[in-house]
């Protein structure tokens, strides 16, 4: 029902459109009666209307157009010639259309809207063309005479028309003369129902018809548009930038306003190209069907976030990597049915879309249940394929193992069908994606089921993107591909290693390999690893570490296109304008994955020759960094179950102490400034918070800020005490205090151990 | 008698002269963003009211050693198959009116990356201006035969 509703919609808007043009069309034609051309167009339109009507079963609607339907063609075909009479007679037919139309539109019927009159109108016209000259008055007022009280105005309209035109009348040729007079008597048949249209409309409610609420827009505006809120953006940011450095509180205001004001506008003329993704979903349901049929499977299609919205020309370009992906699922993935009994599933597998947004990108899944992806089927197949070598397997991780099906020319299929395994296999997938600024990947259990998941950008123009320093220029590197940030803290004695010459980092005992953009580049390689940042990047299914100077910030770019002669160098996707109006380029991640090569290879070997990675002496410990006032406090990460950021008016008090409600509970908060005996200087609408859980129960530590998360060997510790801390150390060349976390908690919840019958001290801390 | 307008400008003491119809503008920059691993030719990109515009030395497009970029340039940006590209010089002349017969070929002793770019030269009453073919001026994908090291 629903669906028919949207094609009743669809029908309405464009009948209404149409039938504005009709008018137009219709006493043009009077001037040029002989237009074949117009007179064809005008029968078109008519005959769709008819058309969809029939198809509606709107039948009043289909009588009346099928009987100016008539009318027109003979005109079309020359079998009687337009004349004034026909024209009123047609215009007639389009008001009563239209008034038809506008009861659909409001009930989702026809109504008691009398068509008999008009049909007999352009019947008369059909039969005998000379006929309606005869009594052309009486014919209006029997037209006229249903609708009878709004005619008033229209009356008063056609007077003065006669009298604006009193020359024919004078004129009184004996052929058209009368017909004249008709012309002059038109608006009153025809008038009524365009007058009473908008008179119900205003008086009844001030919703908005479907013609005024949507508009066709041309493709080339909503592209200028699109750019020019690129350009606002920019400038947005490097406003934003200046008042940071000036201190008038107006101004800052007046700068958020803009903010604020930016993003909206953004965000809306991004919508404007926005369609939802049910576009090209719709397609899949039969494709599933068919091709489950056709296989002697049974597969149930879910679709969940079908009106998730995505760039229009995104759409485009994710609808074949989509569909590549669900016929897989169904050829590869789901098992037939009597496998999936055996195995003690239910004989129907199931796929599942599921399309929502995540931090500015749109997520696509598709899962199945089915049989999973056999780790050891795909190494063997890499292998036979010289993908891989067999060391280079020894050291890589199941997931890892997965991701070779995105290498090119990798098929698993044990037999080749018709339907997938012709050698167009995800690394094609892999390519489109990546095209469009996206990722995939795959996550599968063996006997569970697989899920692929594409992360889409939300339009082509404006992208996350990470900006960081190298050398004297700053580089963009689009957030899609960054997976987290390291910085080479010289102090802690964190260093970047070699291994046959080839730059590595530990991280998380893992060794991996990095790229100096600098030497990549062929910039000035600086002489110092120390205090250099890594932002770990994953493309090609390889992660690896790009060394630069400094990392900037995070910050939405408009990208543009380079010109050839940039292309060609292959490092650069793009180019942008950054906060202060330079031009920075957007470093293209694949391409430096490739560069990383040389030194993955090294890496690995590397790792084989230390299978023990674990740095030698000192325990390492992960801990997040909190900023309170000045000082920073270092909580282990153990004692992190989350991150969340409260709106400080939803902290609340009981008796002395605060609570927040958090996910149906009521969280005890505390406020590490008052425990540590600073002031509470954080007046911002949202304070961040570590939660800790614990066998259910939870605490909240408002800090003033996050700072950071490390890892550090806790060796340069001193005891130097003070109340809530057990002692500081040096992390990232300051001075940090570490937070007696029990103490914190049980400040917050003194009953939090108490219903434990254990209380370890490994928790504090150390 | 057919004329044409040329926008002058030099580079090394040398008088040249573009089509002043292809001349979108003219101004003075100095904050490029260089492009590591870019020909040399390409001097740098600039952001011109929201737009990238690469700038190309005209110098290494004739040959010459590199202009130091962190003195203010000339740009001539000059308008290439509907794109924008900046042309660096080191002055700007005058627009000049010249009739078409005043014309000549490029000499035949013109040498290398010269003869690459020009099309034409025109005697003016004390110097000689070579008119550039603005094209290929921009084309830096074009290897320049290097005569000096950069």
């Amino acid at each position: 029902m629903d669906e028919l509703g949207d094609i009743i919609q669809e029908f309405l808007v464009e009948s209404h459109e149409n039938l504005d043009q009709l008018d137009r069309d219709l006493v043009a034609l009077e001037q040029d009666p002989g237009s074949r051309e117009m007179l064809s167009s005008i029968f078109r339109t008519i005959h769709t209307i008819k058309g969809t009507s029939g198809f509606l079963a709107f039948h009043r609607l289909e009588t009346l157009t099928h009987a100016g339907e008539s009318l027109l063609s003979r005109l079309r075909d020359g079998a009687q010639q337009m004349n004034p009479a026909s024209a009123d007679a047609l215009l007639a037919m389009v008001d009563t259309v239209r008034t038809l139309l506008g009861s659909i539109e409001e009930t989702g019927g026809e109504g008691d809207v009398d068509v008999e009159s008009v049909i007999a109108q352009v019947q008369e016209c059909i039969e005998d063309p000379s006929a309606p000259k005869a009594k052309p008055a009486a014919k209006a007022k029997k037209a006229a005479a249903p609708k009878a009280p709004a005619a008033e105005k229209a009356q008063v309209e056609a007077e003065t028309e006669v009298e604006a035109e009193p020359e024919p009348v004078a004129e009184a040729e004996p052929e058209p003369e009368p017909v004249k007079a008709v012309k002059a008597a038109e608006p009153s048949p025809t008038a009524p129902p365009a007058a009473a249209h908008p008179a119900e409309e205003t008086g009844q409610n001030a919703r908005r018809s479907i013609a005024e609420s949507s508009i066709r827009v041309d493709v080339d505006l909503l592209d200028t548009l699109m750019r020019l809120v690129g350009e606002l953006v920019l400038t947005r940011n490097q406003i934003v930038r200046g008042v940071s450095e000036v201190s008038d509180p107006a101004l800052v205001r007046t700068t958020q306003r803009l903010n604020l004001i930016t993003s909206e506008l953004q965000e809306s003329v991004m919508k404007t190209r926005m369609q939802p993704i049910d576009h090209i979903w719709s397609k899949l349901p039969r494709v599933v069907r068919d091709l489950s049929g056709s296989l002697g499977k049974q597969v149930k299609l879910a679709m969940e976030g079908k009106e998730t919205e995505l760039d229009r020309s995104l759409l485009e370009a994710v609808k074949d990597p989509l569909t590549h992906l669900v016929r897989n699922a169904v050829d590869h993935g789901i098992e037939t049915v009597e496998e999936r009994v055996a195995k003690g599933k239910p004989g129907q597998g199931t796929l599942t879309l599921r399309a929502y947004h995540e931090g500015g990108h749109v997520i696509v899944e598709i899962k199945d249940d089915g049989a999973g992806i056999d780790v050891e089927r795909v190494a063997q197949t890499a292998l036979d394929r010289g993908v891989v070598t067999r060391d280079q397997l020894a050291r890589m991780e199941s997931r890892e193992i997965i991701a070779l099906v995105f290498q090119p020319g990798f098929s698993t299929a044990k037999k080749v069908t018709n339907v997938s395994g012709r050698g167009v296999g995800m690394d094609v997938v892999k390519t489109n994606i990546e095209q469009i600024g996206g990722a995939v990947d795959v996550d599968s259990t063996l006997g569970k089921g697989t899920t692929w998941r594409l992360t889409i950008p939300l339009t082509l123009a404006i992208i996350q993107a990470l900006t960081v320093e190298c050398g004297a220029e700053r580089y963009a590197i689009p957030q899609v591909g960054v997976d987290e940030l390291v910085f080479v803290d010289g102090q802690s004695g964190q260093a970047i290693e070699h291994v046959s010459g080839a730059p590595v980092y530990r991280l998380r005992g893992k060794l991996l390999p990095l790229v100096r953009l600098d030497e990549t580049l062929g910039l000035p390689v600086r002489n110092s690893d120390r205090d250099v940042y890594i932002a770990v990047l994953q493309a090609d299914g390889r992660r690896f570490g790009l060394v630069v100077d400094r990392v900037l910030n995070t910050e939405e770019i408009v990208v543009k296109p380079l010109t050839g002669r940039m292309k060609d160098v292959g490092v650069y996707a793009g180019a942008t304008i950054v906060g202060d109006g330079k031009v920075a380029l957007i470093l293209d991640i694949p391409s430096l994955a490739r560069r990383s090569h040389l030194a993955a290879e090294a890496a690995e070997r590397a790792q084989l020759d230390h299978a023990d990675t674990r740095p030698r002496g000192g325990s390492i410990e992960r801990l997040l960094i909190a900023g309170i006032g000045e000082r920073r406090v270092a909580i282990p990460l153990d004692m992190v179950t989350r991150l969340e950021e409260f709106p400080v008016e939803r902290i609340e008090r009981v008796g002395s102490r605060e609570v927040v409600q958090y996910r149906d509970h009521i969280l005890p908060v505390i406020r590490l400034a008052s425990l540590l005996g600073c002031y509470d200087v954080s007046e911002g609408e949202t304070v961040p918070a570590v939660v800790y859980t614990e066998r259910g129960r939870s605490v909240a530590l408002v800090v003033e800020q996050i700072v950071d998360i490390v890892e550090d060997h806790i060796e340069s510790r001193s005891d130097l005490d003070d109340d809530g801390l057990t002692g500081s150390a040096v992390i990232q060349q300051r001075v940090t205090e570490l937070l007696d976390v029990r103490r914190a908690i049980l400040a917050a919840d003194p009953r939090f151990y108490a219903e434990m019958s254990e209380i370890t001290n490994s928790m504090v801390g150390a | 008698m057919p004329s044409r307008q040329y926008a002058t400008f030099e580079v090394a003491d040398q008088l040249f002269g573009v089509d002043v119809a292809q001349v979108q503008e003219v101004l003075r920059f100095h904050e490029y963003t260089r492009v590591p691993l870019a020909p040399t030719s390409v001097g740098g990109l600039f952001n011109l009211r929201g737009q990238v515009i690469a700038a190309v030395d005209l110098r290494v497009q004739l040959g010459l050693p590199p202009r130091d970029l962190n003195v203010p340039a000339m740009n001539v940006i000059v308008s290439v198959d509907d794109e924008w590209v900046s042309l660096l010089v080191d002055r700007i002349g005058e627009v000049i009116e010249l009739d078409d017969d005043a014309f000549e070929p490029p000499p035949d002793t013109l040498a290398g990356a010269y003869r690459n770019l020009i099309v034409g030269t025109f005697k003016l009453q004390d110097r000689l201006m070579l008119a550039l073919d603005a094209r290929r001026a921009a084309d830096t994908t074009v290897p320049v035969p290097a005569q000096h090291s950069a």
